[in-house]
C-alpha cells in the first residue's frame, strides 16, 4: 500500500479525524483509537504519532525523535518507512 | 524500532476492552433477523436507570474498558443517551453509536456531537426503498438514508452496517455505489449470525453459495477501484466456512455486555443457552461479575472442551467457536460449534445449506420482529 508514497521532509503529517491518539493508564501506554478498534503503541510509535499534528514537518519530527533516542544512527530511515506504512494504513495524511 | 508491526494491537490482558450497553430492547422497527432476544418486550419494566447505567461506566473504566458501544434495541428510545454519552467522553471511552436511524433528529445529532461522540454506526438494508421498508416493517429507508448524509454533515466518522441475507445480498453492488455516495468510512457488508429471530426465519434468509460468491467478488472489486478511499468488510456466514468463527475473541476474554436490565453478558445473545444464571450490576459489582462470576469462568479458557476440540491444534485460533451455536444447534453448550467440519454435529449445518439450494424452494412467511409474533412460554428456559 505504501509503495509508490513516499513524504517529503517538508511534508506536515496529521493523525487522520477518524483517530484518537492518547494516554491509558491501565495499558501504561499510548493507545490509538478508531471506530471498533484499539491499538497499543509501543514508545516511539507513540511519539512519531504525537508529533503528526498537521503542524511539524517529516524533517523536524524525525529530528526530535533522534533527539529522543540518540542510541540509533539509522532512525530517519525508520521514521520516513514508519510514516508510509501508518499512511497506507489510513492512520495519518499528508 | 520504528518499523511496520510496531504497533501491536492490544490483546486485552484479561481487561474488558469493548463494553457494550444495550441500553434498551425497544426498538420501532421489526426486522426479521434481528438477534435481540425473542422475550424483548419483557425488559421495558426492568431497564437500568440513567445513574444506574452511570455507574457501570465508570466501574467499566475502572477494569480497563477502553472502547463502548451504546446499543440495543434503539439506544436512540433513551432520552437520556446524550448525558450517557457525555458522562463516557469524560471518563475517557473512545464512544460509538450503534443506531438504526430511527429517532436520530438534527437537534438530538448536534447534541450528541457536543456531547463528545466519536462515531456512528448505522444500519441500512438495501439500495432501495420498498425492500428496505419491506424488510424492517416501516417506512424507514428515505428517513436512513437522510440520517447518513446528516452524520456525514456533521462530521462523524461513520460506519454503515448493512446485515446481508438472501433477499438483499444480489445487491451488493448497489449498495456499494451508495455508501461511496453517502461517503461512508466504513462499510460492513456483514452476513447475519443465525440467532433469536434470525435463527426462528433461517431457511428464508440462508443466503446461497452462488449469492455469496458474486458478492464477494463484488466487493473485492470494489476494493480494487482506484481512488476507494472506503474500507469494506465482508463477512462470510460460518454455515458456508468450514471453520467456525473465532467467537467474541473467546468467552470472557475482552468483550462485556450489559443488557438492558443490568445482567453482564460474555456475548449479548448467550441467555439462549439453557441453565446458566444471569446475575445483575444491580446485585453486584462489574468486578465480581466479570471476574468472579460463574456465568464469566464457565467457558473462560479451554478446561470446558471436549473432544474434538481437547486435542485439536486450531484451538487457540477459534476457541471452539461459538457456545449460543453449540447449544442452539446441538443441545449442549460444551459441544464443538457444528460449524466446525471436524464436530460429529455438522450435518446439522450441511443440511441447512442445502435447504437453501433448493431449486424447488417454496417460499415461507418471514416473522417479523414485534410483540407477539411468537410466545416463548413453553421454552423450557425462559
Ligand atoms: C441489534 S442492532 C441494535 C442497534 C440498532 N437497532 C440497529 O439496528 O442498528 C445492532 C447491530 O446488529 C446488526 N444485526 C441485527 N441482527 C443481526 C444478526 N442476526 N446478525 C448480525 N448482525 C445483526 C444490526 O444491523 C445492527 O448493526
Ligand atoms: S436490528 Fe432492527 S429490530 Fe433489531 S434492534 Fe436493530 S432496528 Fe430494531
Ligand atoms: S475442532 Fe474445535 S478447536 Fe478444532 S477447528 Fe473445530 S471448533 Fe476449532
Amino acid at each position: 500500500m505504501s509503495g509508490d508514497f513516499h513524504f517529503q521532509p517538508e511534508d506536515r503529517p496529521r493523525l487522520d479525524s477518524k483517530y484518537l491518539l492518547r494516554w491509558e493508564k491501565s495499558q501504561d501506554a499510548y493507545v490509538l483509537l478508531y471506530p471498533e478498534g484499539v491499538i497499543k503503541l509501543n514508545a516511539t510509535a507513540a511519539e512519531i504519532l504525537k508529533r503528526c499534528t498537521g503542524e511539524t514537518t517529516a524533517a523536524n519530527i524525525a529530528a526530535e525523535l533522534k533527539a529522543l533516542f540518540v542510541d540509533n544512527a539509522d532512525i530517519e530511515n525508520s521514521i520516513y518507512k514508519f510514516l508510509e506504512v501508518t499512511h497506507g494504513k489510513g492512520w495519518i495524511r499528508r | 524500532m520504528a518499523k511496520d508491526g510496531s504497533a501491536v494491537s492490544l490483546d486485552g490482558q484479561g481487561k474488558p476492552m469493548w463494553l457494550v450497553l444495550e441500553l434498551t430492547y425497544r426498538c420501532p422497527l421489526k426486522c426479521v433477523w434481528c438477534n435481540n432476544p425473542l422475550d424483548f418486550d419483557q425488559y421495558g419494566k426492568k431497564e437500568l436507570s440513567t445513574e444506574e447505567w452511570k455507574r457501570i461506566l465508570r466501574e467499566g473504566r475502572e477494569l480497563g474498558a477502553l472502547q463502548l458501544g451504546f446499543s440495543g434495541g434503539e439506544p436512540m428510545l433513551r432520552d437520556d443517551l446524550e448525558e450517557l454519552v457525555e458522562e463516557a467522553e469524560r471518563l475517557g471511552y473512545y464512544t460509538n453509536l450503534i443506531t438504526s436511524g430511527v429517532g436520530l433528529t438534527p437537534e438530538r445529532l448536534k447534541a450528541l456531537k457536543q456531547a463528545g461522540l466519536k462515531q456512528i454506526q448505522l444500519s441500512l438494508q438495501s439500495a432501495n426503498r420498498s425492500l428496505t421498508d419491506e424488510l424492517v416493517g416501516a417506512r424507514a429507508h428515505d428517513l436512513k438514508i437522510e440520517v447518513a448524509r446528516m452524520i456525514k454533515a456533521e462530521g462523524f466518522p461513520m460506519v454503515l452496517n448493512v446485515p446481508v441475507f438472501r433477499q438483499n445480498i444480489d445487491q451488493v453492488d448497489e449498495i456499494l455505489a451508495l455508501a461511496e455516495d453517502i461517503g461512508v468510512d466504513y462499510l460492513e457488508l456483514a452476513n447475519i449470525q443465525y440467532y433469536n429471530w434470525a435463527l426462528l426465519n433461517r431457511d428464508e434468509l440462508l443466503p446461497t453459495r452462488e449469492q455469496i460468491e458474486r458478492a464477494e467478488a463484488a466487493v473485492i472489486a470494489a476494493r480494487q477501484r482506484p481512488g476507494q478511499q472506503m474500507t469494506i468488510y465482508f463477512v462470510i456466514p460460518d454455515y458456508y466456512e468450514t471453520r467456525p468463527k473465532a467467537c467474541m475473541n473467546g468467552w470472557g476474554t475482552i468483550h462485556l455486555t450489559i443488557a438492558p436490565d443490568g445482567a453482564a453478558l460474555p456475548c449479548q445473545e448467550v441467555r439462549v443457552i439453557e441453565g446458566l444464571e444471569f446475575p445483575t450490576v444491580r446485585e453486584h459489582s462489574l468486578d465480581w461479575l466479570w471476574n468472579d462470576s460463574p456465568l464469566f469462568k464457565k467457558f473462560r479458557g479451554d478446561e470446558w472442551m471436549k473432544e474434538p476440540c481437547r486435542t485439536c491444534d486450531e484451538k487457540e485460533k477459534d476457541f471452539g467457536g461459538c457456545r449460543c451455536q453449540a447449544f442452539l444447534l446441538t443441545g449442549d453448550a460444551t459441544n464443538t460449534d457444528p460449524a466446525c467440519a471436524k464436530s460429529p454435529h455438522h450435518h446439522v449445518i450441511e443440511m441447512a445449506v442445502n435447504k437453501a439450494r433448493e431449486k424447488h424452494h417454496v417460499p415461507r412467511p418471514l416473522v417479523r420482529r414485534q410483540i407477539g409474533a411468537v410466545t416463548t412460554v413453553f421454552m423450557e428456559h425462559k
